[in-house]
């Protein structure tokens, strides 16, 4: 490992003058000005519905639907406590009655403008935390058979290797509704509908295929110079395993990891069809929120902040790793 | 441990998981296929042989189905992939703040698609939407209802589709833009080669196999849309929208839960999409190296 290091080029300081030849002068640096001011215009036009939406998730109702939509509004936290929340209408003598009490809970109060009180908890609670629980539990499950399948793949001949991983990633590319026909047979029987059981065996599967692909791309990166280096050392395969292309493999496996998460965490089809009631995740009541009670455009706009905001940041964190992890580790540059 | 042990014990739990939870429904669903079943009656599948197989590929509902499919994949896939290119084009060089710009373009692909879809639907919405107010409509009675007209609704759901994906194609095709080497450039313009010249002959055949795999991958994608359009439309208005994916969620879990003839329609996407993906993997072996 000694020798590797020793290899590294020196450090030359980056060039900063352009040395094309038709990059020298004016008019390069006037279009690459005009190209800048462009490229923010269209990332702001295509931010526009996101940021509609966070704006939306804070306005009172009123503000909400107004036409000409509004800019400038008292922010409020009405959307995600309806959210959370069970709520009765109050007549006008109650509403008086409460606005006079000075026990009122804080979200209470946040509910007092629309003249609603609560009366219980939402699912959607229930639901958000049975998105961690199914995604997080088959991101983990998926992510440790995928390391170990991709190291096999990646170091050893595999009989049938390459037509195994086609059939791995031909997975991915059927339709859900294709795969949850029989699907949804087979855990009728089994008693697997409905179940955080089921959904996290379904989720893991179908996982599986995109980890194994994207974690042979990290391992074929490590050379195997070292595993060698350390069986020459004594070490057995497992040790040099564990010892040597785990902890190199470790940024791979973060991004695995997080990408087989957002995955599990969008997951809408399988979602709605092999679930009810038990085991409901999130993305399949979101749309739900839209038929009750009228049009709650605050609310819906908060409940799609609350499930896209850890997306959004994670997306910052893995910029590096974004080109890989939509191509299935094909592709590595950029 | 022997090293062909190691090999088997690692790939174990991935094999029998994939058998269990893909090749043993797919061969039941094959088997189904050819029967007359119901999930929800109690009798046991009735044999047909291939009967549903014909009544798919004879009935105009199921090749309509397929037409919306196709003009919608190929209409929105050829919009992201001019989107795409062009928005990678202007941040191919690097100024202040482009990686963050990039990252920030790079949002929606990663946002969940119902969710999406959810709040597009207030975007379009005709009375308090703003996509209708951005586009100076503001009378009510006369400015077209996106999700409720059955000449619009399609064009609806592939604008959505668009401003989701488009970035991916971006992702790919700065990939492939930077990986060009600049003595292309600079010989050309020695040569005094028009810029026209330098983007026809240079940039784009060489960021061609990365577009390939873009516009390959956003096919497949395109193909299988269920979220979105499920969502935005449900397939309505009437049966504007109704794609494939649509069609076999109503065959198989609305009305008649006809699961014979749902299993048979997924069997024909499924060759449909093997055969599409197959290509694909071509392109992916060959951009492994």
């Amino acid at each position: 490992m000694a020798a590797q290091v020793a290899q590294t080029p020196p450090v030359s300081t980056p060039v900063t003058i352009s040395t094309r030849v038709d990059q020298v002068g004016m008019r390069p640096l006037i279009a690459s000005w005009v190209r800048g001011i462009i490229a923010v215009l269209i990332a702001i036009v295509m931010l526009i519905p996101v940021i509609w939406m966070g704006m939306t998730a804070f306005k009172p109702l009123p503000d909400a639907v107004s036409v000409p939509p509004t800019v400038f509004f008292t922010p409020t936290l009405e959307g995600f406590v309806s959210l959370f929340t069970q709520r009765r209408q109050l007549s006008a003598e109650e509403w008086e009655a409460m606005k006079q009490r000075t026990d009122l809970s804080w979200a209470e109060q946040v509910m007092l403008p629309r003249q609603q009180t609560i009366i219980g908890e939402s699912q959607f609670g229930r639901q958000l935390l049975n998105s961690v629980i199914i995604a997080g539990s088959s991101t983990i499950l998926s992510v440790i058979f995928a390391v170990l399948s991709a190291y096999a793949f990646s170091r050893f001949r595999v009989p049938g290797k390459d037509d195994l991983l086609f059939f791995i990633l031909s997975q991915r590319m059927l339709p859900a509704v294709v795969v949850t026909v029989p699907i949804f047979l087979m855990y009728r029987q089994l008693g697997l509908y409905d179940t955080p059981l089921g959904m996290i065996l379904l989720y893991t599967s179908f996982n599986l295929s995109f980890a194994v692909w994207l974690l042979m791309g990290f391992i074929d990166e490590i050379p195997r110079e070292y595993e060698d280096a350390a069986l020459v050392d004594g070490y057995t395969r497992l040790q040099a395993f564990r010892k040597i292309v785990l902890p190199q493999a470790v940024t791979g496996i973060a991004a695995t990891t997080v990408f087989s998460f957002i995955f599990s965490w969008n997951e809408y089809a399988f979602a709605l069809l092999l679930t009810s009631d038990n085991a409901r995740t999130a993305p399949p009541s979101i749309p739900l929120i839209l038929g009750t009670g009228g049009i709650e455009w605050s609310t819906i706009a908060a409940g799609s902040m609350a499930f896209l905001i850890p997306v959004v940041i994670v997306t910052f964190a893995l910029r590096r790793h974004l080109l890989r992890g939509v191509t299935f580790g094909a592709i590595r540059k950029g | 441990m022997s090293d062909t042990r190691i090999v088997q014990i690692f790939i174990l739990p991935t094999v029998i998981l994939l058998i269990c939870m893909n090749i043993f429904p797919l061969i039941y669903s094959l088997f189904l296929s050819f029967t007359r079943f119901s999930v929800i009656s109690d009798a046991p599948p009735e044999w047909v042989g291939l009967a549903n197989y014909q009544a798919i590929l004879t009935d105009p509902r199921f090749w309509n189905n397929f037409a919306i499919t196709g003009r919608y994949a190929l209409v929105s896939v050829a919009l992201q992939t001019i989107i795409g290119f062009g928005l990678a084009m202007l941040l191919r060089t690097k100024f202040k703040g482009s990686g963050i710009l990039t990252t920030l373009i790079l949002v929606p692909m990663m946002l969940s698609p119902i969710v999406v879809a959810v709040f597009w639907k207030l975007i379009f919405n005709p009375s308090a939407g703003i996509f209708n107010y951005l586009l100076g409509f503001t009378n009510i009675n006369t400015s077209p209802e996106w999700l409720g007209q059955t000449d619009l609704a399609l064009w609806a759901v592939v604008i959505v589709d668009v401003w989701m994906w488009s970035p991916f194609v971006m992702l790919l095709a700065l990939a492939g833009l930077s990986a060009i080497p600049d003595y292309l450039y600079e010989a050309a313009a020695i040569d005094r080669a028009s810029a026209w010249f330098q983007f026809r002959r240079i940039t784009l055949p060489q960021v061609m196999p990365l577009l390939l795999i873009a516009v390959l991958f956003r096919t497949i994608e395109a193909f299988k849309q269920f979220d979105l359009v499920m969502g935005l439309t449900g397939g309505g208005p009437g049966d504007a929208t109704e794609t494939v994916s649509i069609r076999l969620y109503k065959l198989a879990f609305q009305g008649q839960y006809d699961t014979g003839m749902s299993s048979a329609l997924a069997y024909v996407i499924l060759v449909i999409i093997i055969a599409v993906s197959n290509l694909y993997i071509r392109q992916l072996n060959k951009a492994r190296g």
